[in-house]
């Protein structure tokens, strides 16, 4: 590799900006995670030139177009495939991992599931907007039943999947979620994302203003978010509300929402406690499946599991250790053990 | 029968065949036999021939697996049309292979299996080997193979399951001493194998192998022994190698001499899954193997690993083409090296995934959505994959372009000897790196080659963005119409040009003549074997053999206006006949086999004189 930015060069958003314009539709969501990866990008620590952003197919799929990194816009569902590729060929560098409801749960599934589970150091940004929109207003995967769209006029009967819940049981060891409409939270939580070691998966709440929007409006809107979101931190309590005044308990198996203080029967001590790092894949199983309206919704790091290798780390151990033994002479390999010489 | 002598009968060439049940260890004789006659200086060529089950039930017809090998003191290109020994281990066996020995051909049956229960399974009404006629058609040796090898092993702590399971080497003992074969070879593969794990196991077969090739020598009926003198090669080093070890060490000669990183993505698929093997054992070479999720993950890994700098590498069949199809079309448009080997079996669909066709070369050329040409070559015979996978590196990386490079399985499995290759001799592989020194423009090409240069992410000032969107030469997405036209064209030029850089076609014979023969990958040895007896019975017949299938070579054309009538033997339904009728405007006999099976010698021979006469 040639010479790499000298750390006294810090970087600004704007080293990450492209020339070209920017053609999501007005509004879209789309852009404010842009402008949060651009600004999160510069304070990790890492020369632009080891970033590299993959993308499958979809509106959110343009993302690399628009990102002065290194960056592959590939074909659709597949994006996993390639950042494979492309991280175990060079495990320096820090790949970036843009996919949607459609492209990553839908046609490319498998590949996501694959990646999850194999752990490579990857960060995934999945744009959940719950409609494909690049092909103007089909439902998705993660549509809700009923969903009436231009391919399922009577509602759709497809039940829909949990991405979080996809993640957890595809064995996933950083599993968060943000919403395009909270800057702050979207930095922090891909910064959260860079740090750990694995592949990071983030599922990002984000509008398309044109087929399905407002999906999140009853959960991230202005006047409802203090009540809907429950913002997730190591080592705290689970409580939400406008008045920080309702907790999450747990009864039984259940998880259940008690109201707190003078009013309410429980105390703090009663809650839950946020440990996004145990093992137990129960507890994150009961953030995930806290939904709307029942519920409020989980945002921040559901699970970050530490010590699992990361998949680039042993196909290169296992190379070195080979090597360690002494590295393969060519000749060696051609002559083979019984060759013989004629005269 | 053949009169017994005490003396050796000196022929020029021998076709041997093991047949038996699928566990009986079929494809394990028949390449030690391999390995015993390359060791006694014989030319061979071998054909494995399995079933797609892997342990079909037992004794009945679809279990047969067979292993066939030619030897000889002359250059030996085929395992042969017909066997003159034919080794069958159980009745399902006998019936399966017998109506290709011919009369007077030596027939060793295991008696112990021609039992009522395998005469049915086998669909025997009655036992052939007590049909007076059937036993005076053939020279019939019959042995109690299970028996002679539990009696040579009272000895052995062996179970006595496991003892009956090493008769496969008393048969071959038995065949090594007919033909002569030194035993020194065998003995020290049981010893290697087994010798530290299993030592029991290593000294049983040492026992059953010896007690086989004395009994032989006790047994009357089978003094008339042949003896194959060496054949007369360039003298060397020589080793035995199959398509599938050849193809991968070719990859990783192909990634030393362009001084890349070799990335291998796979998923299991008969009968590519040995190159995934085999790559995976040379970590100690720097190659990284990847076992995808699918088909398609393993192209997309390759293309990752190629944007990354690596030489990217797949290997697969006919199905797992179809499912990469996708992928392959974007390696195209981002103009990223790839090397796509497609080792072909009979389709389509599932089809014949243990037998050999070459019926892909349709969908080497067309089978991709777009205006997207891409290279293709095929090899030829198991050693010629070696010099195939680095001609495919050479072509990936030095005119930036995913390139196919056809194998079959009759080339995948078959081996035979080669002579070992100088790695300090071999070429170097030119890269098409963009120089840090000069402003990186994505698509700007190298006039002469058209290649676009290849800036590696880690490189800093080279950031840049590929992706299958239709673009400009600055890397910009474009949907400009002129753009695209001219955008395809570039693309379909660069693939035409590599046509400049390959050598002239190598012709069997001379430049002029009646009859030209052209073939492509596994048929070279029957059509080489079939051109060369006509040709030393006076006919005006020549052959050449495409290693290059697209571009075709400049030289072609020519070569074909130099003959009266040109013919086209495949192993599918005229696909390269096809090409050379639209490419060049001219008659082309096509002469067609798709039984899962490769051409024999007689059959071409016969087809050739009908047009010579």
């Amino acid at each position: 590799m040639s010479s790499s930015t000298t750390e006294e060069e810090s970087l600004t958003k704007k080293d990450f900006v492209t020339s070209n314009d920017v053609r999501w539709c007005p509004g879209c969501g789309d852009y404010a995670i842009l402008n949060a990866v651009q600004r999160t990008m510069p304070e990790l620590g890492i020369p632009k030139e080891k970033f590299v952003v993959v993308s499958g197919i979809g509106c959110s799929s343009r993302f690399p177009y628009y990102m002065n990194t290194y960056g592959f816009h590939t074909i659709h569902g597949r994006a996993p495939s390639v950042a494979t590729g492309i991280k175990v060929a060079n495990p320096e560098l820090s790949v970036w991992m843009i996919t949607g409801d459609g492209d990553g749960l839908s046609i490319g599934g498998n590949h996501l599931l694959h990646l999850l589970r194999r752990n490579l150091d990857i960060n995934v940004l999945l744009f959940n907007n719950r409609i494909y929109g690049l092909t103007k207003g089909q439902y998705s995967p993660t549509s809700e039943v009923g969903k009436k769209t231009k391919s399922t006029p009577a509602g759709s009967v497809d039940y829909p999947v949990n991405p979080l819940l996809f993640a957890l049981g595809s064995e996933a060891t950083f599993i968060a979620r943000t919403t395009d409409t909270d800057q702050k939270h979207m930095i922090e939580t891909f910064k959260a994302a860079q740090a750990h070691k694995g592949t990071s998966f983030v599922e990002v709440f984000q509008n398309c203003v044109i087929f399905n929007n407002k999906t999140f409006e009853p959960i991230t809107g202005r006047d409802v978010k203090n009540d809907q979101i429950l913002y997730l931190e190591e080592g705290k309590p689970l409580v939400f509300g406008q008045n920080q005044d309702k907790g999450i308990r747990l009864n039984g198996l259940d998880p259940e929402v008690v109201s707190l203080g003078d009013n309410g029967a429980a105390g703090e001590t009663e809650l839950l406690v946020h440990n996004p790092k145990s093992p137990n894949a129960a507890y994150p199983t009961l953030l995930a499946q806290m939904t709307y309206p029942t519920f409020p919704t989980p945002l921040g790091v559901l699970r970050q599991l530490e010590g699992r290798e990361t998949y680039e780390e042993s196909v290169v151990g296992q190379i070195e250790a080979s090597q360690a033994k002494g590295e393969g002479a060519l000749q060696e390999l051609l002559t083979g053990k019984n060759s013989w010489v004629v005269e | 029968m053949t009169p017994s002598t005490d003396s050796f009968e000196e022929i020029e060439s021998a076709v041997v065949r093991f047949a038996g049940d699928s566990g009986d260890g079929m494809q394990t004789v028949g390449e030690r036999f391999t390995d015993s006659s390359a060791f006694a200086g014989n030319d061979i060529a071998t054909l494995p021939d399995f079933p797609a089950e892997i342990r079909a039930p037992a004794g009945t017809l679809a279990g047969v697996s067979g292993f066939q090998l030619q030897f000889g003191s002359r250059k030996i290109l085929t395992p042969g049309d017909q066997p003159d020994a034919l080794v069958a281990m159980n009745p399902a066996a006998l019936k399966t292979n017998v109506d290709d020995l011919p009369e007077g051909g030596m027939l060793v049956v295991n008696v112990d299996s021609f039992k009522k229960m395998n005469l049915t399974k086998a669909g025997y009404e009655t036992n052939p080997l007590e049909d007076e006629d059937f036993r005076k058609k053939y020279h019939l040796v019959e042995l109690d193979l299970t028996s002679l090898t539990k009696d040579a092993l009272t000895d052995s702590p062996l179970k006595p399951s496991d003892k009956a399971r090493c008769k496969n080497f008393f048969a071959l003992g038995f065949m090594y001493y007919v033909y002569g074969r030194p035993l020194e070879p065998t003995l020290k593969f049981f010893s290697d194998k087994w010798s530290k794990r299993l030592p029991d196991l290593a000294e049983a077969n040492s026992v059953a192998l010896k007690a086989g090739f004395n009994l032989g020598d006790t047994m009357e009926t089978a003094r008339n022994r042949y003896q194959v003198s060496k054949a007369p090669v360039q003298a060397g080093l020589y080793r035995k190698i199959s398509g599938n070890e050849a193809l991968v060490y070719g990859l990783v000669a192909g990634a030393k001499q362009a001084n890349r990183e070799l990335l291998y993505a796979g998923y299991p698929i008969t009968p590519a899954s040995p190159i995934l093997e085999g790559l995976s054992a040379l970590k100690k070479f720097g190659v990284k193997t990847l076992q995808a999720e699918d088909e398609i993950s393993a192209m997309g890994m390759a293309i990752g690993a190629s944007f990354a700098g690596d030489l990217a590498v797949v290997a697969t069949s006919g199905p797992g083409m179809c499912l990469k199809s996708e992928f392959i079309g974007l390696a195209s448009i981002t103009e990223l090296p790839v090397v796509i080997v497609n080792v072909q079996r009979g389709g389509p669909s599932t089809g014949l995934p243990t037998k050999t066709e070459q019926s892909d070369l349709m969908q080497s050329l067309y089978a991709r959505h777009g205006d997207c040409p891409l290279p293709v070559i095929a090899a030829h015979s198991p050693s010629d994959c070696f010099d195939c996978a680095i001609e495919a590196s050479r072509i990936a990386l030095t005119y930036m372009t995913p390139v196919i490079l056809l194998s079959d399985l009759y080339v995948a499995n078959g081996s035979e000897p080669w002579q070992v290759p100088n790695a300090g001799e071999l070429p170097l592989i030119e890269n098409k790196f963009a120089n840090p020194d000069e402003e990186f423009v994505v698509y700007k090409r190298d006039p002469k080659t058209l290649a676009r240069t290849q800036a590696i992410p880690g490189q800093a000032g080279m950031e840049h963005r590929i992706g299958g969107l239709e673009k400009a030469e600055d890397g910009g997405v474009s949907y400009d119409p002129e753009n695209h036209e001219n955008m395809t064209h570039l693309r379909a030029d660069k693939i035409n040009g590599i046509a400049e850089s390959i050598d002239p076609i190598s012709i069997q014979g001379d430049s002029t003549g009646d009859l030209l023969v052209i073939g492509w990958g596994g048929t070279y040895g029957a059509i080489s074997s079939a051109t060369k007896m006509l040709q030393d019975e006076g006919f005006a017949v020549s052959s050449i053999h495409l290693r290059h299938l697209n571009p075709l070579p400049n030289d072609l054309g020519n070569i074909i206006k130099s003959f009266k009538k040109v013919i086209v033997p495949e192993l599918n339904l005229g696909q390269l006949s096809t090409i050379l009728r639209s490419s060049f405007v001219t008659d082309i006999i096509s002469y067609n086999k798709i039984q899962g099976k490769p051409f024999k010698v007689a059959e071409l021979r016969e087809e050739f004189l009908k047009h010579l006469s």
